[in-house]
């Protein structure tokens, strides 16, 4: 028996959650002594007000487009990936060694062999754990978190020994050759004749992003390995009455989640950085968790959460810069997000639930 | 007093009245007017039953007659709708599981409730430590544990820990726990399901060793030799009602049998005499061990024909559902099945319950919400589910044809008469026979050269049992090969066109169904087999 | 490597140990009672920010201790009452409470301090002390063992001593009290504790409460340690704690073991960038012999009280013998200066050696890590 409509589900209770969590903050803005209505305005016109402040909000947006499609992919299977901060970062490290191999002539030929060194090195590092899960039990929450602090001290160890510049005194790669620099949307939109701001770092991979969302969709929904996904992640054992094999499935997901994960580095580290820095995901792996959360795990509704962590790290940082309050308001926004959409998911959903049976009743009666 | 032994008395049987016999001993337990809901579903319904100090009462139904219900309002879990509950003549308020310690009930949980890696006597004294250190309370506790294993056969090592102990010997601790809380009243939920005979025995022998001191004892189970042993009355429950109480020493197991699974409004079916073809399903020597180390299946033969159906009986537990499984292939098994001649694996491999429909084996699983149907996703995909590998249902190599699945799901769905006709609601929104519907329309209409077929009525509405037996004799009819698996007798002997009894994961015998009737199938599926084809189940 | 080398590494093993200590043993308390914690990090980031302001504000690092066990204590509540209570998903509560902690110390730091989410440093009086047990300048002439007194075991702050304490303390709560019996049973199968008439809520709560009060004590320790609150000063520490609760297998002594490990490769990581890999292999069989030596002692002191049995002895006496014939294989490697083996590592694979290790007893290689059977799941009450 369904105790609540779909849409209520879908729609309403992450609504409320939200709201909850946008209300407190705004609390919290207040107890600081600023004015959450100014706060929320200085957001908005950061974030969407100027091209060059939406193409910041665009950018962040295509980095959780991955990795929150990434964490639902996992989350379809009913696998906790938590490890999304290093498979970008190793992510990064295959687009990086990439685009260092030779001297691209152009970035199409150069953004399709980035795609597949950084998908190939984020689902190599999404591997082991799934292997360690599938095979011998090991928790894969546990041994993902590992893999972020083993991939974090591996990459600082890349680059202090193999990739840095010789006597440059920062820890980052050579910069990227010219033929490996992706089109930003100031190159994208000039030949239709609008203008955006050459400075701001949205570029090509945001329409990788948006494809990788209708790919997933396909995969999910139109497939059969989605489906097997789907089924074992609702139901173990009627996975194993219908012949599905989980070993299988738990390796495929994680693969393609971490695969997902390492594409977020065509974005960050080829389309912005053009080099391989030090903690290039900038804890995008877990943001990835709340946009998964938020988006129901489909597709559109992650493109939707993404938008909006996208619009809250952007106008976080025009905050700090106007109203001097820390861009890591947008860390207690975001907390606060996945404390309400997921682990209080019961406390919005059961006085709901009593609500509409209630309807229910009244209507019937 | 009355013996039920006439079939026309158990419709009317009212709800029986405390035991008229012996009115000199105390009343140790006296439920009145017990009645329980949940949701739609009537649990209990107005159940009264008297329990007399120091006895053996047994309650003996199917499962989902509602006994452990009732003993869940009895140890606290469940607040009853209304009636009340008398404990040696007082009125008690049994609102949690420590009032009803404190009211002097044990419970012996049917999935033991003990700390695995604990030791005996940390898991005997937790929750009634004597003090805030431990150290008092391990010594009394062993000291009592000594005591208690030279008064009844109650031995157990009191420092092993729990998860390396037998699972007669876990149970032994959770009579010790009981027993440690000065229970008065025990109360067994089905404590022989998981024992071998000789530990069910030696279990017997213990709560003879209780009774003898005065302690009162209520034993739950569906094992009719169970009762007919060890208790000194026992009442009947069926479909959440009271069908009778009587003196274990005035009835008899064929009587139980009846009054237990009752007789319904017989649903005939309409069909012709089987015309048996050739052996599509054969199966030597099957020998089934589950995950615990338990034997389910020993060593079972068994032959389906094209064009038959062949019905399995026998009390829930016996060992059908691992037979199903290891057909239906994710249950490891050992001995040979054959398939339209060509053995099949049967070390579980993963995939195993793909292939077994390659070969044309269809399975509607017992267990229809945990097995057969994913809740949440809707009846097309349900449809889908498990061959969706057909290259029927591909658009090209990597999409599926969403659109026409839905097509065939429909017509499928339509051809079994499900309501609501509509393939995208969730399966969890069907009715319970509409859900099986949709299980059946799965798989009958892949056209199985076998269809194992587990429960196929079970929380089916009647409306809908008639349609779905008419579907199983239908594919029978077109010469498939059929293997029925049902706790109903009545949906045994009106389907099947041979039946086998299957008690303790052995064949105690084959019958044609003109041939035998509820009696003696009743006594073949409790284990009693009057020599006729004692033979039978030992020649594998 | 000299033994003054040695005794300055193993002290500062020791300052680095303490944290992840108290840490490890609230995670303890916490998965014991069936709770995964990984919001520990975000707890000690609370508890080092408030135990830094207050310390700052009041002058007293005793009051900020108690500030810092409140913030702490309100975390583990929040998380509580989405695990507990609402019976959500205790990872994701865990991820939230790390989002928000790492969000609010700077946002309200720099609400009340304006230093861009620093405390002001906190002066030598607003923070702990180091004892000095007594006569540790008096014994320090004594070769061997003066050094050793007053450079590793005297000359810590009280926290630390209250940490080492906490270990045999959780051990005595934990296996013989009450309380402790269900507390364990309640992360084993806390259906056995409702039927024994125990509330199983009520139970969880408390293991909350504890687990709160050890990270307010490791928060503020951090705080008094780096001299007030920096912006993401826990490091991760949070984390390490959680793998070497696992690598403990949730276990007080073991908790002991695995954290000086931690905290041991943290000090060698911290004073040589790159160390030769026979320096590191002979610092830590040289230490894992004495450690496992005394392991031994203390076992065989067991076996003369009659506690244990001989065959006990097995165990650590194997491990003895072949943490030595390392030792005395790599003297040996040394003395051959054998080419093959003389290259260094570097600091990052110290940095990642923990989690490696963690993942290694996670994937069951050396011996297996089960947690408490329960932990994870909220209880919800069944028929």
């Amino acid at each position: 028996m369904q105790a609540m409509p779909k849409w209520a589900d879908a729609i309403l209770i992450p609504f409320i959650s939200l709201l909850l969590a946008f209300i407190l903050s705004g609390l919290m803005i207040m107890a600081i002594g600023k004015d959450p209505v100014v706060a929320v305005q200085t957001m908005v016109q950061g974030a969407f007000g100027s091209t060059n402040g939406l193409g910041y909000t665009l950018y962040y947006t295509t980095n959780f487009i991955f990795t929150g499609l990434a964490i639902a992919v996992a989350y379809q299977a009913r696998l906790f990936n938590i490890g999304g901060e290093g498979q970008v970062m190793l992510g990064g490290v295959g687009v990086a060694l990439v685009c260092l191999a030779i001297d691209w002539p152009h970035w199409a030929i150069a953004l399709p062999a980035a795609m597949i060194g950084g998908a190939v090195f984020g689902a190599a590092w999404a591997f082991i754990p799934a292997y360690l899960q599938a095979k011998r039990g090991s928790h894969i929450v546990i041994t993902t978190m590992m893999f972020n602090f083993i991939a974090s001290a591996f990459v600082g160890y890349l680059l202090i020994n193999f990739l840095k510049v010789p006597g440059s005194m920062s820890t980052e790669s050579a910069g990227f050759p010219d033929g490996a620099h992706l089109p930003n949307f100031h190159d994208m939109l000039a030949p239709f004749g609008i203008e955006f701001s050459a400075n701001s770092p949205a570029n090509i991979a945001f329409l990788i992003a948006l494809l990788a969302a209708v790919g997933f969709w396909v995969l999910i929904w139109k497939t059969r390995l989605g489906f097997e996904i789907r089924s074992f992640g609702a139901s173990e054992t009627a996975a194993k009455y219908a012949g599905i094999n989980p070993v299988r499935i738990t390796i495929i997901a994680m693969l393609i989640s971490g695969a997902l994960c390492g594409l977020m580095a065509i974005n960050n580290v080829m389309g912005e950085a053009e080099r391989l820095i030090d903690n290039a995901p900038e804890g995008a792996g877990f943001i990835g968790i709340a946009v998964a959360l938020m988006g129901r795990n489909h597709p559109i509704g992650i493109v939707l959460a993404a938008l909006l962590f996208g619009f809250l790290v952007q106008g976080g940082a025009e905050l700090n810069l106007w109203e001097s309050i820390p861009r890591e308001l947008v860390m207690v926004i975001q907390g606060l997000v996945i404390l309400f959409t997921g682990a209080l998911d019961n406390m919005v959903r059961r006085p709901l639930e009593k609500l509409f049976l209630a309807l229910r009743k009244a209507k019937e009666a | 007093m009355v013996v039920t032994t006439s079939q026309g008395r158990q419709t009317s049987a009212a709800p029986s009245s405390p035991q008229t016999a012996s009115m000199s001993d105390p009343l140790a337990i006296e439920l009145r007017g017990i009645s329980k809901a949940f949701g739609p579903v009537q649990a209990n319904k107005d159940i009264s039953i008297s329990v007399r100090k120091g006895t053996i009462h047994g309650i003996i139904g199917e499962n989902g007659a509602g006994k452990s219900t009732l003993m869940s309002i009895l140890y606290g879990f469940y607040k009853a709708d209304s009636g009340t509950v008398l404990i040696n003549g007082q009125e008690v308020q049994i609102t949690s599981s420590q009032a009803a310690i404190n009211a002097g009930i044990g419970m012996v949980f049917q999935h033991f409730k003990l700390v695995e890696n604990f030791t005996v006597l940390e898991n005997v004294i937790l929750g009634a430590e004597e003090g805030a250190l431990l150290k008092p309370s391990l010594g009394k506790a062993r000291k009592l544990l000594q005591q208690l294993s030279d008064e009844y056969e109650l031995s157990v090592d009191p420092d092993a820990l729990v998860e390396n102990l037998s699972v007669g010997h876990q149970q032994r601790v959770e009579i010790l726990k009981a027993l440690y809380r000065q229970a008065d009243i025990l109360i067994l939920d089905e404590p022989t399901g998981v024992l071998t005979p000789a530990e069910a025995d030696h279990l017997f022998r213990i709560l003879q060793g209780l009774k003898e001191q005065g302690k009162t004892i209520i034993l739950i189970t569906h094992k009719l030799r169970e009762i007919m042993d060890v208790t000194d009355s026992v009442s009947v429950m069926r479909r959440g009602e009271m069908t009778d109480t009587v003196k274990t020493s005035e009835t008899s197991p064929e009587a139980l049998a009846e009054l237990m699974v009752g007789r319904k409004v017989l649903l005939e079916v309409e069909k012709t005499p089987a015309a048996p073809g050739t052996p599509i399903l054969e199966v030597e020597n099957l020998t089934v061990v589950d995950a615990q180390g338990v034997i389910r299946v020993k060593g079972i033969d068994l032959q389906v024909r094209a064009g038959e159906i062949l019905g399995i009986a026998g009390v829930a537990g016996n060992g059908q559902t691992e037979l199903l499984e290891v057909l239906g292939g994710y249950q490891v098994g050992t001995g040979v099945i054959r398939m339209n001649g060509e053995e099949l694996d049967l070390t579980g491999n993963a995939s195993d319950g793909q292939s077994r429909r390659e070969k044309g084996i269809g399975h509607v699983p017992e267990d229809r919400h945990d097995e057969g149907l994913i809740l949440e996703f809707s009846a097309w995909e349900n449809i889908m589910f498990g061959y969706h590998h057909d290259p029927e249902y591909q658009k090209n190599g990597l999409i599926m044809d969403t659109a026409k699945i839905k097509q065939i799901a429909y017509d499928k769905m339509e051809r079994f008469d499900t309501r609501p006709l509509n393939e995208k609601l969730p399966a969890k929104s069907f009715s319970g026979g509409n859900q099986q519907k949709i299980v059946l329309a799965r798989e009958i209409e892949r056209n199985p050269d076998l269809l194992l077929i587990g429960q196929p009525t079970r929380g089916v509405d009647i409306g809908a049992i008639e349609f779905i037996h008419q579907q199983i004799v239908a594919l029978r009819d077109q010469g498939k090969a059929i293997l029925l698996v049902s706790v109903e007798l009545d949906e045994i002997l009106s389907l099947s066109d041979r039946i086998a009894v299957m008690f303790d994961g052995k064949i105690m015998g084959e019958r044609l169904p003109a041939e035998t009737d509820e009696r003696e199938l009743g006594m073949l599926m409790a284990g009693i087999n009057n020599g006729a084809d004692a033979a039978q189940s030992g020649d594998a | 490597m000299d033994f003054l080398t040695i005794l300055q590494i193993l002290d500062s093993t020791l300052r680095l140990a303490t944290p992840l200590l108290l840490t490890c043993l609230a995670g303890l308390f916490s998965e014991r009672a069936g709770i995964v914690d990984i919001g520990l990090e975000g707890k000690l980031l609370a508890a080092a920010f408030l135990s830094g302001a207050v310390a700052y504000t009041t002058g007293s690092i005793w009051l900020g201790l108690l500030a810092g066990v409140a913030a702490s204590m309100l975390f583990s509540m929040l998380h509580g009452l989405a695990s507990i209570t609402f019976q959500g998903d205790q990872l994701i509560s865990g991820v939230a409470l790390n989002f928000l902690a790492a969000g609010l110390t700077v946002v309200i730091g720099q609400s009340w301090f304006r230093l861009g989410g620093r405390t002001p440093s906190l002066p030598t009086d607003a923070r702990f002390g180091e004892w000095n047990l007594p006569f540790s300048d008096a014994m320090s002439k004594i070769p061997a063992f003066g050094p050793a007194y007053d450079e590793l075991i005297s000359g810590h702050t009280a926290l630390t001593y209250i940490a080492l304490l906490a270990v045999p303390i959780s051990w005595w709560v934990l296996y013989r009290t009450r309380f402790g019996l269900r507390l364990r049973a309640v992360g084993e199968n806390p259906s056995a504790v409702d039927t024994a008439g125990i509330s199983v809520v009520r139970l969880r709560y408390i293991a909350l409460i504890i687990a709160g009060a050890l990270c307010g004590l490791a928060g503020t320790y951090l705080a008094s340690l780096a001299a007030g609150f920096v912006k993401d000063m826990s490091a991760g520490r949070g984390y390490i704690a959680l793998a070497a609760l696992i690598f403990a297998k949730w276990r007080p002594w073991y908790a002991l073991s695995a954290t000086l490990l931690f905290g041991l490769l943290e000090a060698v990581g911290n004073r040589y960038q790159n160390i030769q890999f026979l320096d590191f292999v002979e610092l830590f069989s040289l230490l894992g012999f004495a450690a496992l030596a005394v392991v031994l002692a203390v076992q065989i002191i067991r076996v003369a009280l009659s506690t244990i049995s001989v065959r006990d002895l097995a165990k650590p006496f194997i491990a003895c013998l072949s943490v030595g014939a390392v030792l005395v294989a790599t003297t040996a490697i040394r003395a051959m200066d054998l080419p093959l083996f003389g290259f260094a590592l570097p600091v990052q694979f110290m940095q990642a050696l923990p989690y490696i290790l963690t993942v290694v007893i996670l994937a069951g290689f050396i011996g297996k890590a089960i947690p408490p059977r329960a932990s994870g799941t909220p209880y919800v009450k069944e028929r």
